[in-house]
């Protein structure tokens, strides 16, 4: 005991395009039809059939590539990896393994001890499997190819990461990049982003890496940090003891906090890659990667400083409004039609930070349209409802296409500005809390907050509460 | 002249012409099939329903002028490796005994829109695998010419049912010889384009990077119109080339002065017959007759063709026909215990022996730790096959050989000897590395009456120069399937 172990960490990142249609033939990709209704000869194996790239894929990976600082391959191919399993029409998955079209990249982290370069061995293209349903009751299985030949790109890291902190943060700082580039939502529960954790461990100062594990099925940044801590932990136990790790495939297990071996070294598989004769070597030419170039997006970086710069907004906010591009749209657009852009940032920062962490959701999940926050935020700068009002409103027209002036006043929560009104419940209240008001003259500043709390909730809050303080100053 | 007795263009000229209806060139075909089948198996299907059908709705197109072309009204057989709609489609395997399709192949669907008849569809080597139709699981083809002798393969049943008049013409398949050598041992024309002239959508695949359809016919003529009709650029073969010069009739000329002609001498050597090379120098004195300039030369690399060409078809078989489990279509073992025994057993149920032999064979030069000794030095190899093309055809306009070494062989004596079977591709194989073009016509017949073929050769995309020197060959010696479809002397 008291050996200092460092845990060596590489991921392989699975990430789904957003294209229509699939990588080899022109199948839709949407998510969700009636079983194999996304299909055609091509994705489902038939004899005679023929795969032809979708142009829309070679764009995003390359997109991706130079987003993450990589050389483009451009003389690239694709392989056949050769496999027998009934997800996989053809028991061969078109793939790259010999020429992948990105590497050598990276992508920069925060760590507590500064920025990182976390390297990135490959990025390939390759086509996503079917899916098998099993009816227990029925003693048989059924396949959906509706899934088969949709695109993804794999990104493989180099072994750069130290901990789970790093590894979530690479995670976040690639599935940005992604998102900025439109080119996946990289939602992890849906599995349109699948990591895939390989980790090995070394006692600190060793310069060979230990023998590496690979975890499958996680589905979460919160299952991904508990299977590295809970990976690290076995592997300890195994060496402290005296054994050897063994190089095998795991599957993890969220809910007993597990994993389990699913195939070890010995029974890997030969794949058999060879370059798929059916399609041919893709030739990339200088123009075609400068036209990617000039259309890469504004990222996050530069937004931050164009928001400072523009918007005038500290450094906080844009931080956070710019961590997802769903995010910096909403933010944007809502500008763009005259919102003020620090109301908007405290709307995004706050309220609607809060929503998505209590509902658990993901900023790509926000359906809110900027009109509806920019009326909102007008009819609270024109006094017609005050604070809290607004923000009961906002969590409405979060979750709801509601349009907030005829909200407002549909449900008579305008402010009420009858000043003559407001005189008698504040005449009301102070006769009768005689002791609030005596504090109050004691010196106690604290009591008014208690009188106008009671003359808001009189006015069941549809008052300013500014000039509720003000008219209780006046009138004591 | 019975309607048997002409060619494809013939006939369409004589529908044209109303002197047959379609319906009557449907019949005849299908009389003759009747007559012949017994002996020759020929045919895998025939869709005599279909065809008499079709035939009705075709015959209506080109009376009211809307089909023009010249395949309207003609049937056409179908090599069984090729996708027909509705139709079965078997690949003469047990594993695909039941496939329908559900899509045509694009140049089943190019002689569909030029107006050709679909009678059925032709047996052939397993998965056109083998060079005699003999691996067939519906059993051997005959040759029309004599009945104890093999048809050649794989397109075996497509070259047999042109040459005993079951239809002037059909569709086969040609990866490392299987057009040119079953139309030399059978005595009839047959093509194979250069690779990505002609689509291979919904053509099931063998050797993906080596497979190409072509015609086989009665004569050239036929053969350059054929060619014209299935040639196309298809975007969903990503293999398919756009070219402008598909008019390949065009080269239908009489006139070969000045044509540079290349005698490979490698091609000469000793396992050639003496009757096949005899044949082959008088083809050639022919062609020197009418002006063509004859050279040999040396096209090195010869003996390195047949073991390039089998490591790679093999690597790509391999993997080809993996989608042939038993669980999506086609054959499914009776009784399994499990997904792997399912697989297991439905695969060596369903395949034969040839296609298990090349499987492995691919599957071991594929594997892990021989990849680079076997599949890479054989993909390096044939692109040194093809830069010896190449210097060649810088010299010559086509290169002339023999199509095989010997006359078709006795059925039975092929399987035995699976190396001596492969080594009898030894003069097709190449161009198939190389992705040229080549063309095999009849030049005669041995002393038993077998014929023999004579083989051309051009660089990519060069067919105009294969028809123009078949095409003055043919006429001056006359159009050999037809003489011998007339006067029906030999081994009939």
């Amino acid at each position: 005991m008291g050996k200092n172990y460092e845990t060596v960490i590489g991921l392989e990142v699975h990430v789904e395009l957003a294209t229509k249609t699939k990588i080899f033939c022109g199948c839709s990709t949407a998510f969700g039809g009636a079983p194999n209704t996304h299909t055609c000869p091509v994705c489902t194996g038939m004899p005679g059939s023929l795969p032809v790239l979708n142009k829309q894929v070679l764009e995003y990976a390359v997109a991706v590539g130079l987003a993450t600082n990589c050389d483009i391959t451009q003389y690239c191919k694709f392989d056949r990896k050769n496999y027998f399993y009934p997800d996989n029409p053809q028991n061969y998955q078109i793939s790259q393994l010999y020429l992948p079209i990105c590497r050598n990249g990276y992508v920069e982290i925060e760590t507590e001890n500064g920025t990182k370069d976390i390297g990135i061995h490959e990025i390939h293209m390759e086509e996503d499997a079917g899916k098998l349903i099993h009816d227990e009751w029925d003693d048989c299985s059924y396949v959906d190819y509706n899934r088969s030949g949709v695109p993804l790109i794999e990104i493989v890291s180099e072994p750069d990461m130290r901990s789970a902190d790093e590894v979530i943060a690479y995670l976040e700082k690639l599935k940005m990049i992604v998102q900025y580039l439109g080119a996946s939502d990289c939602k992890l529960q849906e599995g349109s982003m699948r990591a895939d954790v390989n980790l090995s461990i070394r006692e600190v100062g060793a310069k060979e890496f230990g023998t590496r594990t690979e975890m499958k099925n996680l589905n979460s940044f919160k299952a991904i940090r508990r299977a590295i801590e809970g990976e690290t932990e076995r592997q300890i136990d195994i060496i402290e003891s005296g054994e050897k790790v063994i190089q095998e495939t795991r599957r993890w297990d969220d809910n007993e906090g597990e994993s389990y071996a699913m195939r070890s070294k010995e029974d890997a598989q030969d794949y058999r890659y060879f370059p798929d004769p059916d399609l041919v070597p893709i030739s990339l030419s200088d123009e075609f990667l400068d036209e990617i170039k000039s259309r890469q997006p504004e990222f996050r970086n530069e937004k931050m400083a164009r928001y400072m710069e523009e918007y005038k907004l500290p450094e906080y906010d844009v931080n956070i409004i710019t961590e997802s591009k769903k995010m910096a749209d909403i933010f944007e657009n809502t500008v763009a039609i005259g919102a003020d852009p620090k109301k908007v940032s405290n709307y995004l920062m706050g309220e609607t930070m809060r929503i998505l962490k209590e509902k658990e959701m993901d900023p790509q999940d926000i359906s809110f349209k900027p009109e509806a926050l920019a009326k909102l935020i007008k009819l609270q700068e024109s006094k017609a409802i005050n604070g809290k009002v607004a923000k009961d409103v906002f969590e409405v027209l979060f979750f709801e296409d509601i349009d907030p002036e005829k909200y407002v006043e549909e449900k008579g929560l305008k402010t009420v500005n009858d000043e003559g009104a407001l005189r008698k419940v504040v005449e009301e209240v102070i006769k009768n809390n005689p002791q609030s008001v005596e504090d109050y003259h004691n010196g106690k500043e604290k009591a008014i907050g208690f009188l106008v709390g009671q003359t808001m909730k009189a006015m069941q809050g549809k008052a300013d509460p500014a000039s509720v303080n003000a008219m209780l100053k006046e009138f004591l | 002249m019975q309607i048997s007795e002409y060619t494809a263009v013939e006939l369409s000229k004589a529908i044209k012409e109303k002197k047959v209806t379609v319906k009557e060139a449907v019949e005849a075909c299908l009389a003759v099939i009747k007559e012949k089948e017994p002996t020759l198996n020929a045919f895998v299907t025939v869709d005599e329903e279909g065809a008499l059908k079709e035939a009705d709705e075709i015959q209506k197109k080109i009376d009211s002028g809307e089909l023009t072309g010249p395949l309207a009204g003609v049937p056409v057989a179908i090599k069984d490796n090729m996708c027909t709609e509705g139709l079965l489609t078997t690949c003469s395997s047990k594993i695909l005994y039941n496939f329908v399709p559900t899509f045509s192949s694009e140049a089943v669907l190019n002689l569909k829109k030029a107006g050709a008849i679909i009678i059925g569809k032709t047996n052939m080597d397993e998965f056109a695998m083998g060079s005699t139709c003999e691996t067939s699981y519906y059993g051997p083809t005959k040759n029309p010419r004599n009945p104890e002798h093999v048809p050649g393969g794989s397109s075996g049943g497509s070259a047999a049912a042109v040459a005993a008049g079951e239809v002037p013409y059909s569709l086969g398949s040609d990866t490392g010889g299987s057009i040119r050598q079953p139309a030399s041992y059978c005595g009839v024309v047959g093509m194979k384009p250069t690779y990505g002239r002609v689509s291979r959508y919904g053509l099931v695949a063998y050797g993906s990077s080596l497979d190409q359809i072509g015609p086989l016919c009665m004569d050239v003529t036929d053969c350059a119109t054929i060619m014209e009709a299935i040639c196309s650029h298809d975007i969903k073969d990503s293999t398919s080339v756009e070219r402008d010069d598909n008019d390949f009739t065009s080269a239908l000329v009489d006139d070969v002065k000045g044509m540079k002609i290349g005698i490979p001498k490698d091609y000469f050597g000793d396992g050639l017959n003496s009757e096949v090379k005899e044949a082959i120098m008088k083809a050639v004195d022919v062609l020197k007759s009418k002006g063509a300039i004859v050279e040999e030369f040396d096209l090195s690399l010869v003996e390195y063709a047949i073991p390039t060409y089998y490591t790679i078809a093999a690597a790509e078989a391999s993997s080809n026909l993996e989608r042939f489990d038993g669980i999506k279509y086609g054959y499914r073992t009776e009784e399994y215990n499990g997904l792997h025994n399912m697989y297991k057993k439905s695969r060596s149920e369903g395949f034969g022996p040839e296609v298990k032999r090349r499987i492995m064979l691919g599957s071991f030069v594929l594997s892990s730790g021989y990849y680079d000794a076997y599949y890479l030095k054989a993909l390096k190899v044939k692109a040194l096959i093809k830069k010896a093309f190449d210097e060649a055809f810088s010299k010559y306009d086509i290169i002339v050989a023999p199509a095989a070494p010997t006359t078709a062989p006795m059925i039975g004596k092929s399987l035995s000897d699976p190396i001596a079977m492969y080594l009898s591709d030894i003069y097709t194989i190449s161009a198939n590395l190389a992705g040229i073009p080549g063309m095999s016509i009849p030049c005669g017949t041995d002393s038993k009456g077998l014929p023999i073929g004579l083989q051309l050769l051009g660089d990519c995309f060069n067919e105009h120069k294969l028809i123009r020197a078949a095409y003055a060959y043919e006429c001056e010696t006359g159009v050999y399937t037809k003489q011998h479809m007339l006067n029906g002397k030999d081994g009939e």
